[in-house]
């Protein structure tokens, strides 16, 4: 009961002080604002190359042909020598006639040329689309799924796979320490301008010891302080990455430029966003009133 | 009973000057005692190690049963719950009200609304600011604020109250009256130290009057006057 009165009194008082000085909240408040709005910004970025890089992946799959002289039961067993790969997702068989037909289908050249050959004479050979877990390795497994009896060849796009790979690794890899490096920097900028805050509050401070306040007694204030700081600071960047979002979504119709670069659906990412920059901009601000306080209680 | 025992007191600052020089001082409980001495002869020191604002560079301080030389930064404040500290400059916050600085001091405690209600308007009656309960610091006289920095020191009922000069900025009328509030507080049994270079006031209330010169305790007289000194 008794820490719950402290409690509910801390979060009142420090409600009451970032009114009561206004400007100098005000100045935290904006930092904080316009900090997240470059954090959210990294963020929509780096997950929707992210995203992009994970259709593009998802779309990347090994082209395995068989044998012409094949059986039946000799597919079923390269079936499942594919199965128990580490890497390997999922394995689809088409039949030559399938493809044939598909081809026919899909073009009079086609047609013409395939149309000649009887069903026994058919040049297509059947095959199995093999997708996988992590195209990192997707050599590897191309290379192994190379060793099983009556695989002819193994296609997987060479070259332009690994090459893919390694740029959206090193898109990864600049976005996500660009999103750190980003809330590292606001952190201590924003500890810098509630230092301030709090500086022309050492009076503050210095009569709180003075009537008997323990340290902690002394912080907890401070830390609410800093996290409706953060609250407040989140609102803006949240709006604008809600309705910005949105708006950009539907203006460019759900893709960039063309319909190969798909943006990432709002919902939920958009609340997903939000989320994070709360978290983010409580957490700061806290981190900030904390590292503040804690120079003034070394008397 | 000795609320306050000092033994051997030294202090000396990180700049070089020694305020205290091997310092034995005794105050029993309900005393009321002012500290005299011209500028710079340690008054203040004295009083700052009461209240561990300032620590000793060796020696023993005991202040109602704790040890404050051996006090941690972060035990301070148990010290501080036992005792009052008023000021010449009032240290009031302004942008709270009379009746929010005073109860600033329970709050800090955990008390609930009520017990803290009851107390802070006993507390401003005594010091006869009842009526002001409402107003900003700014909007007081500098009397009246030192009233109400008093109510803050005393609300939680310490054992001990130090006075830092609580009438330096005041005239000699109002101090009259503060001096009158100190006095009731005192005879409700709260031991009371005052530093003070008034000394209409020392020669007054006919106390016992602690001398420093050089922080060195040079006289020490029960019920004495400030006329006796040259200084």
């Amino acid at each position: 009961m008794k820490a719950f009165r402290i409690l509910t009194r801390n979060i009142r008082d420090a409600f009451k002080s970032v009114f009561r000085n206004f400007s100098l909240s005000l100045a935290s408040i904006s930092c904080i604002t316009i900090t997240l709005i470059v954090v959210a910004l990294a963020i929509i970025l780096s997950e929707n190359v992210n995203n992009f890089a994970t259709l593009v992946e998802k779309d990347v799959t090994i082209v395995v042909f068989l044998d012409r002289d094949i059986t039946e039961e000799e597919i079923s067993d390269v079936e499942d020598s594919i199965n128990i790969l580490d890497n390997v997702e999922s394995v689809t068989f088409q039949d030559k006639m399938s493809i044939s037909k598909e081809m026919m289908e899909s073009s009079a050249v086609f047609e013409n040329i395939l149309g000649n050959y009887t069903e026994e004479e058919n040049p297509i050979q059947d095959t199995f689309l093999v997708k996988v877990n992590e195209i990192e390795h997707i050599k590897k497994t191309a290379d192994q799924i190379k060793e099983i009896d009556k695989v002819s060849v193994v296609k997987y796009g060479e070259g332009m796979v690994e090459q893919l790979v390694s740029i959206f690794d090193i898109v990864k890899k600049v976005s996500i320490g660009m999103v750190v490096a980003l809330i590292i920097v606001t952190a201590f900028l924003i500890s810098n301008t509630i230092k301030i805050t709090i500086f022309s509050r050492k009076r503050e401070i210095e009569i709180m010891r003075l009537v008997g306040a323990s340290n902690i007694n002394i912080k907890i204030p401070f830390l609410f302080e800093g996290l409706f700081l953060g609250m407040f600071g989140s609102i803006i960047p949240i709006l604008a990455t809600v309705y910005g979002y949105v708006a950009l979504y539907n203006g460019f119709n759900g893709q960039l430029f063309s319909p190969f670069i798909q943006l990432i659906k709002p919902e939920p990412f958009i609340y997903i966003i939000s989320i994070i920059l709360l978290v983010i901009g409580i957490l700061v601000g806290m981190f900030g009133s904390w590292r503040a306080v804690k120079k003034h209680l070394k008397i | 009973m000795d609320l306050i025992r000092m033994k051997g007191v030294h202090k000396r600052y990180k700049n070089g000057v020694t305020a205290i020089h091997d310092l034995d001082l005794k105050i029993a409980k309900g005393d009321f005692v002012f500290i005299i001495g011209s500028t710079g002869c340690g008054k203040s020191t004295l009083i700052k190690m009461l209240y561990r604002e300032e620590k000793p560079t060796s020696g023993k301080i005991i202040v109602g049963g704790i040890d404050v030389a051996k006090l941690r930064n972060g035990k301070v404040y148990k010290l501080r719950r036992k005792l009052g500290v008023v000021f010449q400059d009032f240290k009031l916050l302004n942008r709270s009200t009379v009746y929010e600085n005073v109860a600033f001091a329970l709050e800090v405690f955990g008390l609930p609304k009520s017990e803290i209600h009851s107390k802070v308007i006993k507390t401003l009656e005594l010091v006869g600011l009842k009526h002001k309960a409402k107003n900003y610091p700014t909007e007081l006289s500098g009397g009246e604020q030192q009233r109400v920095a008093i109510a803050r020191a005393i609300v939680n009922g310490p054992k001990l109250l130090i006075c830092d000069e609580p009438t330096g900025n005041l005239d000699e009328s109002t101090s009259m009256e503060i001096m009158a509030v100190l006095e009731a507080i005192n005879e409700m049994g709260t031991t009371l130290i005052m530093v003070t270079h008034d000394t209409e006031i020392v020669d007054k209330m006919k106390k016992r009057v602690i001398l420093l010169d050089s922080g060195r305790i040079v006289k020490d007289y029960e019920k004495g006057t400030y006329r006796h000194e040259s200084i």
